[in-house]
């Protein structure tokens, strides 16, 4: 396929399924609206966890770090400035997930594979017994809730948002991201990021300062799951210590693998795929239940199948739902 | 050293092997044969595929195409392990002992077999001190204090206590001083005398003719000659189509 | 303030004993998940469920039997065959991939193991009767007898298990795969089930731990997760696949921990381990407890 070929059908794509997810709250109910937000969100969430997993070729089990003190970092502000103002907010918690990035990076990015994903771990632990048991600052077990601040400029021009308007405020902030990181992968900085996770010691041997290039990775992977935290808080209106605990990393790795890593937009149907499973399974339990009197799969947790799939596919599908597409989606 | 009569079955028959590594082909079809009791030698330059020959037969590498038969049945694919019980051992070409595992221990890996009786795996142990009086004086030593010369008499110990009817040997004198070289030589008649085939790949030419009843001959991943060993001489033209530089 | 006129000998001593019975049990649940990932590179994100579902079986055994050592025996044997059954049809498979697909499948595990628990035994704590009650005078608290047979048992398991590896036949096996693959299963040695075994024997000893441990706390479904991430820091501050490192390395932590509790809450104790992870992750990341830096 050669290039104008591909970016005119690439393009074409892109435009297509922007146009349906704006158009679709308009003709969807209250719930899946917000569905369809929530997913887009956590999303974003994956796709900056890719960054670091699919272009990289690090695993990280820390981004519900970065996430969550992208969350309280939005809360900061919009507690502590009045009136609360959007764009302080981001500031304030893309600068709190910075530093979670700062310092998981400086301790982390000297160790190979494993060691650097049981550390991240244990790193998004400490940052969850520090907000869980800080209580006067962060709320401890309630967290913190707030206003949602107002589109616009304060000042100048700003409205509330609406359930519509902030559906558009997340898809724009997700498209542009996405488009971020498209050109930032398919930079030379991007391409230095790929032979690290083809090859370390070779690209550590032509003279690449391969610590260096992974701390940036994981800054700008840190960077963009904050800002995935500050869409989370203006979107449901509070912070709370359980998005900091490690089984939030442990599902984005899941909506990473489900969509397929390496593909930027792969995670991101990965953690509609997940979602949705969640969302079926949630109703088809108590369903059953109820049809054929057996009220003890009532409360069958959703994970337990979402998780039995998600083996699978690390065993029979590892490339996940959008592998088979990953070269053409990067050209 | 006379010829066998080529109407025995042959214990092992290799059948146009082709291996990859990653991208590479090396293996271009291999195809060779070794019958019981035979000491077959295999010979070449470096990096032609005799290694990758003994690692497929081994079960350590698996050929794209080809077969490998043992005793007539297939055992091509089959798990290395699976490969070992069935009567082939291996003895690489950079020995590969278990360092930290005492030399008994490395021992017993091979004896602590199945249908092994307790008095077999004596008489196993005393005929095998007996061939190997240093290996008898190191025996609670860890495997990696000994010399290069003492490990590759454990590597080839701890092979023969398989009781396997071929070996396969990679390169055994290599990197030995001459004292020992001659000694893997009465190794070699030894296992020949109690009936154990051996596949020898050697880079040295005058052992492997002496040891072998025939040659084949590898270049570019596939055999491209055999012959006799009787019929051949040290400074044979053949010999310097192969090996020489 | 004057810390050091007033530093309470007698609590410095009883958490001296707390900490060395938490590390004996830190111990055994690390060294299964060291020896899982010495032999065969895998890091069992599912350890802590399977120390969960030890301690949930010893509660049913003990209720059904009323004896709390066929409880730890029966949960010990039935943890140890759960294991070899998730090994074999989870990891085998991914034998020869990259190792982080094995912490991927196993923490999927960890999360079906660690929900069905939840739906099975419900949220609320189960209790695990200790077998040996009493307690004898330590310093002026009345230390319960219990505690130390549990440090006694995690102690002798250890060293069943070391015993096990230096001179039991199957003992050679493992460390003979350990060294060298490959080569092991040229010897004739059936590596697929050794790595089955080992497995299956860092479930076990998993298990054991959780029955141990059960008459300590509530059993519950998220008891798993805790130890397993304190598991992970000993491990990784003993050095990864060092059996000697691990045991070390657990006491060590649950002492500074116990110490640490004088002061901070538990809660907050974890940061006192992680600050040591750090340390060691900066200044001697093969491991504090390792005899040579590689």
């Amino acid at each position: 396929m050669s290039t104008t070929r591909h970016a005119k059908v690439y393009w074409t794509g892109f435009a297509v399924i922007i146009a349906v997810l704006a158009v679709a709250p308009l003709v969807l109910p209250e719930f899946w609206r917000r569905f369809l937000t929530e997913i887009l969100i956590w999303g974003l969430l994956a796709m900056s966890s890719d960054i670091l997993i699919g272009y990289t070729g690090m695993v990280s089990f820390g981004h519900s770090a970065f996430f969550g003190l992208g969350m309280y970092g939005a809360a900061a502000a919009l507690l502590m400035v009045k009136p609360p103002n959007l764009w302080l907010a981001i500031v304030y918690g893309l600068a709190g997930s910075a530093g979670a990035a700062l310092f998981v990076a400086y301790f982390s990015t000297r160790l190979r594979d494993i060691y650097f994903a049981i550390t991240t771990l244990i790193f998004s632990q400490i940052f969850y017994v520090i907000i869980f048991t800080w209580t006067e600052v962060t709320g401890g077990e309630n967290g913190l809730s707030f206003r949602r601040p107002e589109l616009g400029i304060p000042g100048v021009y700003s409205v509330p948002f609406t359930s519509e308007t902030l559906h558009w405020f997340v898809l724009a902030v997700v498209a542009l991201s996405y488009l971020a990181l498209r050109r930032i992968t398919q930079s030379p900085f991007g391409m230095v990021l790929q032979s690290i996770r083809e090859n370390e010691a070779r690209t550590r041997a032509i003279g690449y300062p391969v610590e260096r290039y992974k701390m940036m990775a994981v800054m700008l992977s840190g960077l963009f799951a904050g800002l995935a935290g500050v869409l989370y808080a203006v979107q449901n209106r509070f912070a709370a210590p359980d998005f900091v605990y490690f089984v939030v990393s442990g599902e984005v790795v899941i909506f990473n693998v489900m969509g397929g890593i390496g593909t930027l937009v792969g995670p991101i149907v990965g953690a509609a795929f997940f979602l949705s499973l969640r969302e079926f399974f949630s109703r088809v339990f108590p369903f059953l239940a109820s049809t054929f009197n057996l009220p003890q799969i009532a409360e069958f947790p959703y994970l337990i199948p979402v998780g039995i799939i998600f083996i699978v596919m690390v065993i029979f599908v590892p490339q996940g739902l959008l592998g088979f597409a990953r070269r053409w989606l990067n050209r | 050293m006379t010829s066998p009569a080529s109407s025995a079955e042959p214990l092992i028959v290799v059948e146009d092997l082709h291996t990859f590594y990653g991208k590479s082909h090396i293996l271009h079809g291999v195809s060779l044969s070794v019958g019981p009791g035979e000491v077959v030698g295999l010979l070449g330059r470096n990096g032609v595929g005799k290694s990758t020959t003994l690692k497929t037969i081994m079960g350590l590498v698996t050929p794209t195409r080809g077969k490998v038969l043992f005793q007539g049945a297939s055992i091509t694919g089959l798990p290395s392990h699976k490969i070992a019980r069935l009567g082939i051992a291996y003895v690489p070409e950079d020995r590969r002992i278990f360092r930290l595992l005492t030399v008994m221990e490395n021992l017993r890996t091979g004896l602590d077999r199945h249908g092994v009786t307790e008095a077999r795996k004596q008489e196993l142990l005393g005929k095998l001190f007996e061939y190997f009086p240093r290996l008898a004086e190191r025996r609670y030593q860890a495997g990696g204090t000994l010399s290069g010369g003492e490990q590759q008499m454990l590597a080839i110990a701890r092979a023969m206590m398989l009781e396997p009817k071929i070996i396969l040997l990679d390169e055994p004198t290599e990197g030995l001083m001459p004292r020992m070289v001659s000694q893997i030589r009465e190794i070699i008649h030894m296992l020949h005398r109690e009936r154990v085939a051996i596949l020898l790949v050697e880079q040295n030419v005058p052992l492997t003719l002496e040891a072998s009843q025939r040659v084949y001959f590898m270049e570019k991943g596939a055999v491209r000659h055999h012959a006799a060993a009787s019929e051949l001489g040290v400074n044979d033209p053949v010999i310097h189509q192969y090996l020489g530089v | 303030m004057g810390l050091f006129a007033d530093i309470p000998w007698d609590i410095i001593a009883i958490q001296t004993v707390n900490g060395i019975v938490t590390g004996m049990i830190l111990a055994l649940v690390a060294s299964g998940l060291t020896l899982i990932f010495g032999i065969m590179d895998v890091v069992n994100f599912a350890h802590g469920e399977l120390f969960m579902l030890g301690a949930y079986i010893g509660v049913i055994v003990l209720g059904a039997s009323g004896s709390f050592w066929i409880a730890l025996v029966v949960s010990t044997l039935t943890i140890a065959l759960l294991g070899a059954a998730l090994q074999i049809t989870t990891l085998r498979p991914l034998l020869g991939r990259d190792p982080l697909t094995t912490i991927l499948a196993t923490f999927g595990l960890s999360l079906v193991l660690q929900n069905y628990a939840l739906w099975q035994f419900g949220p609320v704590a189960r209790k695990i009767q200790e077998p040996v009650s009493g307690h004898f005078k330590l310093f002026y608290l009345e230390y319960p007898w219990y505690r130390l047979v549990i440090a006694l048992l995690s102690a002798a398991i250890i060293t069943g298990l070391y015993l096990f590896l230096k001179y039991g036949r199957y003992g050679v096996w493992i460390r003979a795969t350990t060294q060298d693959r490959v080569m092991a299963q040229a010897m004739g040695i059936p590596v697929p089930w050794v790595h089955t075994g080992v497995f299956a024997i860092g479930a076990g000893m998993a298990a054991a731990s959780g029955v141990l441990f059960g008459p300590l706390v509530g059993v519950n479904h998220a008891m798993g997760l805790d130890w397993v991430l304190k598991a992970f820091i000993v491990v990784v501050v003993g050095g990864m696949g060092n059996l000697g490192g691990s045991i070390l390395a657990a006491i060590f932590i649950s002492l500074l921990e116990a110490y640490a509790s004088i002061w901070v809450s538990p809660s907050q104790a974890i940061i006192v381990s992680s600050v040591v992870l750090i340390l060691t992750l900066l200044f001697r990341p093969t491991g504090l407890f390792v005899p040579t830096p590689k």
